[in-house]
């Protein structure tokens, strides 16, 4: 055996930590261009146009056109844009929500505690869609019924890991050192305790965003979500079923391979910034 | 100053047997006093007690004869027996140092902390490395005891030494109370003005 050793090394001045950086910033400006080519667009960019309807994947129209001879490209990007922000928003106030309420079970009395498990169980054991489309349905359906919605039934499981977490970091020695060398509950709480939350909060919240997407999805599906004017992603997934058969494949191919490649791309960024926050990583 | 510690009983409930029983024992100022016992004898237990980590069952600890402080800086400071758990992972060794204020002491120079080190996570330091910010840590300014609980048992014989000395230089400078744990009647024949052995001031029975 005599071929060389290999050694892998990184290209000079660009670090594991500067491309895992760069990684992050690419990433999350691949989801904001998303974001706001959804605001861009015009929304007469997708009316119908019965001329060039059911056309296949082609140059003019990479994504093909719909039954109606709507351009799927310009309509599967503002179907992500619409998922992207009712994703943002909601697993946003629900992993915040998770993370107080854990904190708070694991610092307050027993009798919080107690109370708050409680609460977590009641949650846990409604099944998800069955409060969902309650509270959608209450707040008048639209955006601010899903927000609310997918809020409130998806903080249970981060908020039993954080309240988990909290306990354990709680009876570390260092917490006590730092206590006998006169810091605050509160400073502790901040300084010692939060930032080792802060890996599960960004785990969580990328764990996350593909539930809520797809309980808006089939929110919407069953109409209890947004109005089907609106192209979320899940409507134009729903709508597209009926077509398959007729082999428009591209009506639904594109939009699904689109939605994973989003969840895909937050899955990258929450493995990313962890190796940021983890000590473990972080100088590599 | 003094920190003594009168009648002491501590157990984990009220079911558990005893693990100190109408124990007293006293440090003052200036004096350095080694702390010997066969493992599970209570020693670890009494430095918690003394340095306030835990609440003892009966008895009291005193300081100057008042209990002591819950709250604000304790003068009472711990150095325990693993630093890495002492130490927080997510905290660069700067911020270790400036929790209690020591990053600006000739000590640290004396206790052979290399600069470089203070931009370093704890797990990028060895054992001894550590152990030296937690001594550093423990001197900090409103120190008037400091309780060593086998401090120096992972560490090789230099950085042993070095460690000792230092420490044993500072105590003499500030005049502090020292309490040292150990397991090496050596070490605590070599450091100590006095050797209490557990076994003798702990009224348990069997």
């Amino acid at each position: 055996m005599d071929s060389p050793i290999v050694i892998d090394r990184p290209r000079r001045g660009v670090n594991r930590r500067l491309q895992t950086m760069i990684t992050c910033i690419v990433l999350l400006m691949v989801a904001a261009g998303i974001l706001l080519s959804g605001e861009w667009i015009p929304s007469d960019a997708v009316t119908p146009d019965f001329s060039r309807k059911g056309l296949s994947p082609s140059l003019e129209y990479p994504f093909g056109t719909d039954w109606l001879g709507r351009d799927m490209l310009l309509r599967t990007l503002k179907g992500l844009a619409l998922s992207l922000k009712v994703g943002t928003i909601a697993s946003m106030v629900s992993a915040v929500l998770a993370t107080l309420i854990g904190a708070a079970a694991a610092t307050g009395s027993k009798w919080l505690d107690a109370a708050i498990n409680w609460l977590i169980d009641l949650v846990m054991g409604i099944p998800h869609l069955v409060l969902l489309i309650l509270i959608s349905f209450a707040c008048g359906r639209g955006l601010t019924g899903l927000v609310i919605g997918i809020a409130v039934t998806h903080w249970t499981s981060l908020a039993r890991l954080v309240r988990a977490e909290v306990l354990q970091i709680r009876s570390q020695p260092y917490i006590m050192v730092s206590r006998r060398l006169g810091h605050s509950t509160g400073w502790i709480l901040l300084r010692h305790i939060l930032p080792h939350i802060l890996p599960q909060f960004v785990v969580g919240l990328v764990l996350m965003f593909p539930h809520a997407i797809l309980h808006e999805a089939s929110l919407s599906f069953l109409g209890y979500g947004l109005p089907p004017d609106e192209p979320a992603i899940g409507i134009i997934l729903s709508e597209s079923m009926r077509y398959l058969t007729g082999g428009m494949w591209w009506l639904a191919f594109f939009p699904g391979l689109a939605l994973v490649l989003l969840v895909l791309l937050f899955d990258r960024l929450g493995e990313n910034l962890r190796m940021l926050l983890d000590p473990a990583s972080a100088h590599e | 100053m003094r920190l003594e510690a009168i009648n002491l009983g501590f157990r984990y409930s009220a079911q558990s047997p005893d693990i100190l029983k109408a124990l007293s024992f006293q440090v003052k100022a200036g004096e350095r006093v080694g702390v010997v016992a066969p493992s599970g004898y209570g020693k670890t237990t009494l430095v918690k007690l003394l340095a306030g980590y835990e609440a003892p069952t009966d008895g009291r600890v005193l300081l100057d004869g008042a209990p002591l402080p819950q709250k604000g800086a304790s003068p009472v400071q711990l150095i325990g027996q693993h630093p890495e758990q002492a130490i927080n992972p997510r905290w660069k060794m700067r911020q270790v140092l400036a929790e209690a204020g020591q990053l600006d002491t000739p000590l640290l120079s004396e206790l052979g902390i290399e600069p470089a080190w203070l931009e370093r996570f704890p797990r990028e330091l060895s054992g001894g490395e550590l152990q030296r910010f937690c001594v550093a840590r423990a001197l900090y300014a409103g120190a008037r005891f400091v309780i060593a609980d086998e401090m120096s048992t992972m560490l090789d014989a230099i950085t042993q030494a070095q460690v000792w000395r230092c420490l044993l230089a500072e105590s003499e400078r500030r005049d502090l109370g020292l309490v040292a744990v150990t397991h090496n009647p050596a070490l605590a024949e070599r450091v100590c003005t006095r050797v209490v052995d557990l076994r003798e001031i702990n009224h348990v029975a069997g």
